[in-house]
């Protein structure tokens, strides 16, 4: 039993686990939809002076403001009380690809430390430039992952398959035709 | 008492997000690669269960846990605002290794790397706010 918490949780765990929060969500008159708190965040920043798409009442949305928070501390606790090891259990196709742009932390750490430890004008600017892409992007397309590809899609909506497609297309451009350029 | 709530439900959300790998870098590459099933299985879980739940809510007429319809927003008709987004959001996605909800559960992972990630995110979002109707929609 222990070892099944401290252990990775397996895919049909974890899916079944996010459904379940689109449920509680849901059923609290709500929707699950994470980007939309970039939006709210630059409100509270002062954004709503400026231009009229961040003008408005961000107390409306202080509900996942919360859901974010809790996401915060879900993290702390999932890595500091429920993790017996830090590497990611990546196929080994997936970490020969990954030697060959000189990134080979996968099975000692979470996340890439050459990307997001390194603190070089590189890694930095790929952060930013990553981040800045997610942002511009979730907005435009009127949301990411959670409220396109899990929500949107569960409510069988057309548009939300036309942005997961994107997604796809975005995604797989940049892994097949950038990274080679990047790394 | 809601707040709460959502704490906990955000609580839930992020042990998830940390625990499934679904907030690692490699996972989104390796997902990018189909070099594994394993983000597939989340996803097509969640969409399963996601589906299921939408239609019973719907047909049964749930009410919510404060005793009104659960409301479910369709989205407005287009096609060039959520490929162009999607694209956009795609290259970053596939990037930066985090969307908008695992990059908040890494804050408290103790990667403060992301804290640029997020910084820029808001940026986007804010740039776009800004040439929101210079787009096409």
């Amino acid at each position: 039993m222990m070892n099944f918490i401290l252990d990775p949780w397996p895919w049909y765990v974890s899916g079944g686990l996010i459904a379940f929060v689109m449920f509680l969500l849901l059923m609290m008159g709500d929707s699950f939809g994470m980007s939309s708190n970039l939006r709210t965040l630059c409100t509270i920043c002062g954004a709503g002076k400026k231009t009229d798409f961040f003008d408005f009442n961000w107390k409306s949305q202080k509900w996942n403001l919360l859901v974010m928070t809790g996401a915060v501390v879900g993290g702390f606790i999932g890595s500091h009380f429920l993790s017996s090891h830090s590497g990611v259990a990546i196929s080994n196709e997936t970490i020969l690809s990954l030697q060959e742009y000189g990134i080979d932390s996968s099975t000692t750490s979470y996340l890439p430390i050459e990307i997001f430890e390194a603190y070089s004008v590189k890694s930095i600017l790929l952060l930013a430039i990553g981040g800045f892409l997610v942002g511009f992007g979730a907005r435009y397309a009127g949301g990411c992952t959670s409220g396109h590809a899990i929500s949107g899609l569960s409510n069988l909506q057309l548009p939300s398959l036309i942005a997961v497609v994107g997604f796809f297309v975005g995604g797989l451009f940049m892994i097949h035709v950038l990274f080679p350029f990047i790394f | 008492m809601k707040n709460l709530a959502y704490l906990s439900i955000g609580v839930i959300f992020g042990i998830t997000m940390f625990k499934s790998e679904a907030a690692s870098w490699f996972r989104i590459y390796e997902m990018f690669n189909f070099q594994a099933f394993h983000m597939y299985g989340i996803i097509g879980v969640a969409l399963f269960f996601g589906v299921l739940m939408t239609a019973i809510i719907k047909k049964k007429n749930i009410k919510s846990f404060y005793g009104v319809p659960v409301k479910f927003d369709d989205k407005e008709k287009s096609i060039k605002r959520y490929l162009f987004g999607g694209i956009i959001f795609g290259l970053g996605w596939a990037l930066a290794g985090a969307c908008p909800g695992p990059m908040f559960t890494l804050v408290g992972a103790g990667f403060y790397g992301i804290l640029i990630v997020i910084g820029f995110a808001m940026l986007g979002t804010y740039v776009y706010g800004i040439f929101k109707n210079k787009l096409p929609h």
